[in-house]
Parts: C-alpha cells; structure tokens; sequence
C-alpha cells in the first residue's frame, strides 16, 4: 500500500529530512523561552521521519535511524528520570530545577533541559514506533 | 467569544457522543478522536479567552507586561494533545485486531467474543 | 520495637533467600527473632511487673492522628510472650514436620508475616494499626489454612475461615470507628480513664454489637466456631500456633483490651457469659463425636475460648484471675498437644485415634509429653490447668447473672474436657497396637523440643503456681484496670470447687470407658448438626453469587452503548438538574465576536457534523481533520502559540495514523435502526447542550485565585525561561509531565506489542489458513 512513492515525494524527503531534524532540535533548545519544547520538537521529528518513510520505506528509516525506536522511548525516560535526582545532592526536594552555566559560550545547562531532551526522545520514539509497527504489518498483510 | 465556543464544544461533543454510541467500531474511532478535541477545547476555553497575549516574557523583563493568558490550561491540553494521540493510536490499533480476529465490524457481535 | 515487628515482615521476604544459604535449616535461624524478642521481653518484665506501662511512639500518617504507637502493658507482655515463645518452638517443630517439602519457604514467609501481624495486634495502641493487624492476621491465616493449595478442601476452607473472620473484620471496624467517635481517640490508652462516660454513651450498644461481632468471629464463638476445625487443614505447626495458641485469642484480646473501658455493663455481662458458656459447651459437646485427632483437639479449642469469654463476661475479681490463668494454662498445654498430634500424623500416617493403639513403647517421650499435656487440658492435680480449672469454678460459682445457667454447663464442659483428654493421652498410647500406615518410630529431636518444653511448664507452674503470680497479676491488672495483687496456689483446701473436679473426674473417665458408644448415640444426632450454623454459612455464600451474577447481568450486559447510555443520562439527569435548580443562567451575554473567528468557529462546527454524515470512510477523517484544523487557528488566535503548533502536528499524524489503519478496517455500516439514531441522537444533544450551559456557567465564575499567578511571576526568576507554558511543563509541573511520558511510551509498547504479537502469530499461521481478502 505505501512503499516509495513518486520522484517528487522521495527527492523532498531527501531534502527536507536533515532540514526538518535541525529545525526540531532549533525548537527544542529555545522551547524555554520561544514556543517550542520538547513535545512540539518531538512530533516535528516524527513527521520528518515518517515522511522519510513513506518515501523510501520502513527498513530504510530504521537503517538511518541505527537504534530501535523503542531504545528512544527508553533513553527518553530515563533522561526524565535521571533530572529528578540532581536536587537531592542539594538537599532539595525530588525534582527541584538546578541550573549551570556553561563559562566560554555563556550557554545555561540545567535539569529542565535534560528533561526536555527526554520528552523529545519520548515523543519522538513512541510515535516512531507506533507508525513503524503499522507500516511493517501493513506489508506483511498484503 | 465565549459563548460561541460553548456552542461549538457543545456541538462537538453532541456529534463525538453520537458517534460512540453507534455499532460500527471505525465511527467509534471516529467519535473518539472528536471527543478528545472536544474536551481539550473545553478545557482551554473554561480558563477564559484572550486575544494577542500569548504567556511569554519579553527579553530582558522578568514579568510580561500587562495581562497575558493564562498558561496553565495551556499546559494540560498540551500534553492533553500529544496523550490524546497515544491513546487513539492505541485504541485504533486494538480495533483494527478486535477486528481481524472477530471479523465483525458489529460491536454487538464482539460482546460473546470472550470464554 | 516498632523497627523489630517491621524488620521482621523484612525477615519474612528474605526467607526464600534463607532457604538457599541454610537448607532445611532455615527454620531455625529465623527462629533467633522471635526468640531475641522474647528474651527482650523477659527483659523488661521486672518493670512491667512493677506496674509500669512502656509506650514506643512513632508518627505514622500524623494529619489523621494515626500513630504507630506500641504499648507494652501486663496483658500485651503476656500475649507477646506467648507469641514469640510459642513461635520459636513452631519455627523449630516445622522444620522437622516439613522436612524436605517443596514449599517450606513460602511456608516460612507466611509464618514469620503471621508471627510479626500478631505481635503488632497485641502491641498497637493506635486502633487503626491495630485493625491493620488483625487483618493482616486473617489473611496470613487464610495462606496458612490454604498451604496444601493442591487440595480442594484446604482451599474450601481457607476461604471459609477468611470470610468468617474478615466479615467479623468489618463489625471490628464499625466498633473501632464508633469507639473512635464515643471517645475521640484513637489510643486505647485514652480510652481507659473514659470508662463510665463510655458506658452511658448512646452509641454503647449498637457498638458493643459490632465489637462482639468482629470478637466472636476471630476467637470462633458460638455460632461462628464452625470455621476453627474446618481450619484443621492447615499443617498442624499452623494449627498449634494460630488457631490454638495465638490468632484465635485476638478476639479474646480485643475483648480483655477494652474491658477496663467497656465491660461491667448489663449487656456486656450478659452477652458474654451467654454466648461464652454456649461455645464452651458445644466445643465440649461436639468434641466427643470426632475421632481425628486434630479435630478433636480443634473443638477443645473452641471449649476453652467460650470460658474465656465467659470469664470476661463474669467479669468479677476472680474471674478475671482465672481468664489470665486460663489463658496462660489453655495456650502451653493445646501448643504441647498440637505438636504431639503432629508427631503422631507424621509417623503413623493417620489422625484417627481409633486406628492407633499401644504406641507408648514405641514412642516414650511423646506418649508422656501426650500425659502431661492432657491431664493439664482435664484439669487434673498438680497441674497448672488444675489451677486454672479451680479458679474458673470459683468464679463461676460466684458469678452474679445467669449463675444457676453458666455452673451448670461449665460442670458439663468439665466432664467432657476430661473425656476428651483421656481420649488423647490415652487411646493411642495404650493398648494393643494396630497396623498402621507407616512404622511408627519417635520423632525427631526437632519435634520433641516443643511439646516437651511446653508440657514441662504445665507441670512446673503447676507445681509452683508461685512463679507466674507477678505475669498473671500484671496482666489482671491491665484488664481490670486496677492493679490486683493476685497469688496462685495449687491447693484451695476441700472447698465446692474441689468437689465439682472430683465428680467431673469420675463422670469424665466413665465417659471415656464408653466412648463408641456415646459416639454412637451422638451419631442419631448428625441431622440436627447438617442444619447448624455452617449451613447457613453455605447458604449466605450461594445467595452471594447468586445475587451478584444476577447483578452482573443487569449491569454488565456486554453492550458498550449501554454503558455509555446509562453514564451519560446519570450525568445529564444529575448535572443537569443542578444547574437548574441552583442557577439562573444569564442569557444576556456581549457577543464579542470577530469575523475571522466566526469563520473559524463554522469551520469546527461543520466539520463535527460532516464527519457524522459522510458515509466514505476518508472522507469523515478529512472532516475531523478540518475540526482539528479550525482548533489548531482557534489556539493561535487566542494566544497560545505551542498549542497551535503542537496541535497542526498532530493532526498531520493523526492523518498518517488513520491512513495507516482505516484501510484495513471495514467500511462504515449502518446497523442501527432508525429509533435508535433517534434515541442517540437525543442523547448526544442533549450532552452537548449540557455542555455548553457548564463552559458558559464556568467561564463566568472564579472561586479561588489561580496559581497560574504565582507561575507568571516566578517563571523567569524561578524558572530562568521566558515561554511559561514550557516552564511549567518541565519545572513547575515536571512530575506530572514524567507520568504523561509514561502514558505516552506505555501506548505506544502496547501498540507495537499487539502488532508484533499479531505478526508472529500470522506467521505461524500462514501455511494452514487463507487470509481472506479485504478491499
């Protein structure tokens, strides 16, 4: 049903994949202070990936992808996880937001960041796997 | 503007609740996606509306100015959104099994499936 | 305190872990913790002794003024003891009565849990940690009774026993909760100075009715007691130490506990002697018609319970001496002779007395351990059952109600007790031999330490009743609430009561020489007992499942629609009603509405209605999808820019998504008559109409400031971010964004595992099945 579609469409997704990855991480780094975020970075990487597939198909997503979508789901909520315990060492209460800056950049680091990083990944493995799944089944019915 | 979304929402669930309640299981996706639209607008219009004021914070200001809308509800629908669509795949892909194993697009005949 | 009853439920986990380091053995090791608590017991008796009462305080939840709060006062060191003591020598008889069996861990887990549940029972002060206990004993008990899990009896049983006493639970709670009330304290400890104001409250009776409710069921009174000898099942290490010595007794101790506060009363009195002395005679009674010996034994139990609860009942100086001494006697001697049918079952094959016979060659030290305890269970000279019998006579001689009644069926308890004992000591051990199931041989050390210790301090408080004066007047005094000096001694001189033991002596042994035969008469009566109170257990039970299937069926009927329907017209009916009767809905409203936004509001409402009415499949997606859009413009509009653009997102997904699947289901079909769209469609209006008046009520009114405020404000000091709605995403409400996470990865797992699963499946399946073709 959907495999590689026409030049146009797999030319595109060519073209516009790394464009649309870049602008997903562009709008999670400034999701603090722009609209923007993780979850909003998550489904714009989603999309570019299921594009990606529609046009060459699932195998070649996943050989670009390397890991399994699910390994994102994991490292995701293990990054949410892994934030929540910083403020411990500082006698804070579970979850409590730390900040660093890092000196030569003057770029701010901090537990939200990570995260968000971990709702990208997230959003970005469950709708990926969901989207994967569906399309390898699809095939296998046919 | 209020009042005008109230109609709308209501007019969403009515078609969502509609929906639902028929045999058919693709119109109950179908009436689920509209319910979770329908509630996610009802959320966001129950905080009150605001016209160009999104809840951000000027650059180099601590406070926005002025009155901006409120951005707790914007919060909850915003995972609201994203969850609603983990939930419907989910239910859309269980559907899709009920109905390979069943073959009944019949709810009525899904209710003996069990034992 | 505290750290040692919950360090010991810790223990219980570890004992699997404990079985693959020490083997067989492990029983014994966990042994060392009841055993440390009751040398630490013994450590402070000389303070209890002296009267005072030690409270180890603990907050638990502090805001519903629970406590964890342990209070060692003369009645909870003597049931503490008991317990650990009791304990130690069951840890050491199963490992030996378990030997090798399969399941010992799970056994020890259970029993240790058991162990630890007691001892917090006899320990809380707080009244619902208590109930927290004593329903972690019924539930213990019910793993213990079903331990033979394989035998459809043990399990017939273990519920039984579980329902007994957890519906006893919840007249326990009832009570509690009124005591509660009555005395606005959780702490039995503040009860006590409360006593009279108490007695006179209006809620006394019905409360007493409940705790008596929850008491009669645990300790097995008349008309519950049926479920202590179905409890039988269980391995008779269990049977010795919850339903003789420990668990059973926690009625009683619930009922001695509150005496002090509660008893004296007119109903108290008369309910307790009443009930009381009717379970001591049927216990008794029923007793004489069994010959397994567990059985037996378990209805002897049931017979010193009802004196127990007579005791209280009576409730008299002496009276109450005699329920410590009866207590303290009941618990050593049926924990020897458990332990001895124990060792008999597990070397001859059997537990049916008339089958055995002249085994006292063959096992001496049993046989005499068997003497010991059951010339202590008839109450025979020197020992300290004896005393214990002699007081329990003087009081009830004295008794000042229903005196004629209780001295009369005591005498009789008496009589039978004795026969019953005889029977134990005597039948097997004497006599000519008979073949058995398996050669019978002592038992093993491990098995002999219990009963022999046991059966010797029968003898030796017999001896010198002395010795235990300081306990029993320790614990007399906590149930008394005074203190009561009190002194033991063997003998009374020649007095009433030693007549009544005499010629309870004389009838009980010709009843023993006669036993077939009085076995036979009892036999006419089986009829009578078919329709006894476990018959209308059974009859509760089948009423249960009969009425809840019947309720299944009218609420459960398998239509989804139905569900909905009904949900929908509770909410309809009741909200709506509401809003009507409370409010007076203002329809004089500014409509401040744009052109664009007019626009924009069709736009959602159209496609709602269109995606109802399409009949192509895609083309009802479409319409939701024009919906979504129209939400997506709605969000920007209204200022709130991530919402716009998370919500265009998704419904790009949603699109994939839905062609994805939509595909590979079936078309839409209309099934449903026209009445029915009708009837739907009323209902659906009616929700959305609902609806609306509740955003328009709600949009109007705020009843409390927002905390959006406080996030406004504290976002960029705080949160060190300029978008708030991010900040409160990932700082100010981070934790409930990890649970959305967590939603998120959990759908999306259970999507690829139903397709996978699926995929598997039809690989497997492929060669012998034709898939038809769907189009």
């Amino acid at each position: 049903m959907v495999r590689s579609g026409t030049l146009i469409l797999s030319v595109a997704a060519r073209l516009l994949m790394p464009l649309q990855l870049l602008f997903s991480i562009f709008l999670l780094l400034r999701g603090h202070d722009e609209p923007g975020g993780g979850f909003i970075a998550g489904l714009v990487a989603a999309g570019a990936f299921a594009l990606y597939m529609f046009a060459y198909g699932t195998q070649a997503t996943r050989d670009m992808l390397r890991v399994s979508p699910r390994d994102l789901i994991g490292l995701g909520l293990f990054l949410g996880v892994i934030s929540a315990f910083p403020a411990w060492w500082h006698d804070q209460p579970f979850l409590t937001a730390q900040w660093w800056t890092v000196p030569l950049i003057n770029f701010k680091f901090s537990t939200p960041l990570i995260f968000d990083i971990g709702v990208y990944l997230v959003v970005l493995g469950s709708v990926l796997t969901a989207v994967i799944a569906l399309m390898d089944t699809g095939h296998a019915n046919e | 503007m209020e009042p005008l979304m109230a109609v709308v929402i209501g007019v969403i669930y009515s078609a969502a609740i509609y929906m639902m309640l028929r045999r058919s299981i693709v119109k109950l996706v179908i009436g689920l996606m509209l319910l979770s639209n329908g509630a996610n607008l009802l959320i966001f219009t129950s905080a009150g509306l605001t016209r160009g004021a999104p809840p951000l914070i000027p650059e180099g200001l601590s406070a926005p100015l002025g009155d901006v809308a409120d951005p707790l509800p914007q919060a909850l629908v915003l995972t609201a959104i994203v969850i609603a669509f983990g939930v419907l795949s989910f239910a859309v892909v269980l559907i899709r099994r009920a109905y390979e194993i069943v073959r009944a697009d019949d709810l009525d005949k899904m209710k003996d499936t069990d034992t | 305190m505290q750290l040692a009853v919950l360090g010991g439920f810790v223990l219980a986990t570890f004992a699997p872990l404990l079985h693959r380091w020490f083997g067989d053995r492990a029983g014994q090791v966990m042994a060392l913790l009841p055993g440390g608590l009751a040398l630490w017991l013994l450590f402070q008796m000389p303070a209890i002794l002296g009267g005072e009462v030690m409270v180890f305080e603990q907050a638990w939840v502090p805001g519903l003024d629970i406590t964890l709060t342990f209070l060692l006062d003369g009645l909870s060191l003597l049931f503490a003891l008991l317990i650990s003591v009791i304990g130690v020598f069951v840890l050491v008889y199963a490992s030996g009565y378990l030997e090798g069996h399969p399941d010992m861990a799970r056994f020890h887990v259970v029993l240790v849990a058991f162990m630890m549940s007691m001892l917090g029972l006899v320990l809380a002060d707080n009244m619902v940690a208590f109930f927290v206990f004593w329903e972690l004993t019924s539930v213990t008990s019910y793993l213990l009774i079903g331990f033979n899990h394989t035998d459809p009896d043990a399990r017939k049983s273990a519920l039984q026993g579980l329902f007994v006493t957890a519906g006893g639970g919840l007249a326990l709670m009832a009570a509690l909760v009124m005591l509660g009330i009555m005395g606005d304290t959780w702490s039995f400890q503040e009860l006590l100075g409360q006593g009279d104001a108490l007695r006179g409250h209006d809620l006394y009776f019905p409360m007493l009715l409940c705790l008596l409710g929850g008491a009669f069921t645990k300790s097995a009174q008349f008309p519950f007691h049926f479920w202590l000898p179905n409890a039988m099942a269980a391995p008779t290490p269990v049977s010795a130490y919850l339903h003789s010595a420990t668990m059973v007794k926690a009625g009683i101790y619930v009922l001695a506990r509150l005496h002090p506060s509660l008893g004296g009363t007119e109903s108290w009195v008369t309910l307790l002697s009443l009930f009381g002395a009717v379970t001591m005679f049927i216990g008794a009674f029923l007793a004489l018609r069994h010959t397994g010996i567990k059985s037996l034994l378990a209805y002897s139990t049931v017979m010193a319970l009802g004196t127990l609860t007579m005791l209280l009942g009576i409730g008299t100086d002496e009276a109450l001496t005699a329920f410590v001494a009866f207590l303290l006697a009941h618990s050593l001697y049926k924990g020897a002779l458990f332990m001895v049918a124990g060792i008999l079952d597990h070397e001859t094959g059997t537990k049916d007395i008339s089958a055995m016979g002249g085994l006292g060659r063959l096992m001496p030290v049993t046989a005499v351990c068997a003497g010991v305890a059951a010339l202590s269970l008839g109450g025979v000279l020197p020992l300290f059952g004896f005393v214990a019998k002699e007081l329990m006579f003087e009081s009830v001689l004295h008794a000042e109600r229903l005196s004629l009644f209780v001295q009369l069926l005591s005498l009789a308890a008496a009589i039978m007790t004795l026969a019953a004992a005889a029977i134990v000591a005597l039948r097997p051990f004497f006599g000519k031999q008979r073949d058995l199931p398996k050669t019978p041989h002592e038992g093993p050390p491990s098995m002999l330490v219990g009963p022999v210790v046991l059966a010797g301090l029968s003898l030796l408080f017999g001896l010198a009743p002395g010795l235990v004066n300081g306990l029993v007047g320790a614990a007399v005094t906590s149930v008394r609430g005074e203190a009561l000096p009190v002194s033991l001694s063997l003998w009374h001189g020649v007095n009433l009561a030693l007549v009544l033991s005499l010629v309870s002596l004389a009838v009980g042994l010709l009843i023993f020489r006669h036993w077939e035969r009085w076995r036979g008469w009892l036999g006419k009566l089986d009829p009578l007992f078919a329709r006894g109170p476990e018959a209308g257990y059974f009859w509760s039970m089948d009423m249960i499942v009969k009425v809840s299937s019947w309720q299944t069926r009218m609420l459960q009927n398998g239509y989804m629609r139905n569900y909905l329907v009904m949900t929908l017209l509770v909410l309809v009916g009741l909200t709506g009603y509401t809003l009507w009767s409370r409010h007076v809905l203002s329809l004089s409203f500014a409509l401040d509405v744009r052109f664009h936004e007019a626009v924009v509001a069709g736009l959602m409402m159209s496609g709602a209605v269109v995606a109802c009415v399409m009949r192509p499949r895609l083309a009802a997606v479409a319409a939701v999808g024009t919906m979504g859009f129209g939400i997506a413009l709605t969000f920007v509009m209204f200022s709130a820019p991530d919402l716009g653009i998370t919500q265009l997102l998704v419904e790009t997904l949603t699109v994939i998504l839905m062609i994805l699947v939509l595909f590979r289901l079936p078309r839409f079909a209309n099934l449903s008559t026209h009445l029915e769209r009708v009837r739907d469609l009323v209902i659906a209006t009616a929700t959305g109409v609902l609806v609306t008046l509740l955003v328009l009520e709600v949009v109007d009114h705020r009843f409390f400031p927002s905390i959006s405020d406080y996030m406004i404000a504290n976002s960029q000091p705080e949160g060190h971010g300029h978008n708030i709605v991010n900040v409160i995403l990932v700082d100010f409400r981070a934790l409930d964004t990890l649970g959305e996470m967590f939603v998120l990865a959990l759908a999306a797992i259970g999507v690829f595992a139903m397709l996978r699963f699926h995929a598997d499946e039809y690989e497997a399946r492929q060669p012998e099945r034709e898939e038809p073709s769907d189009g």
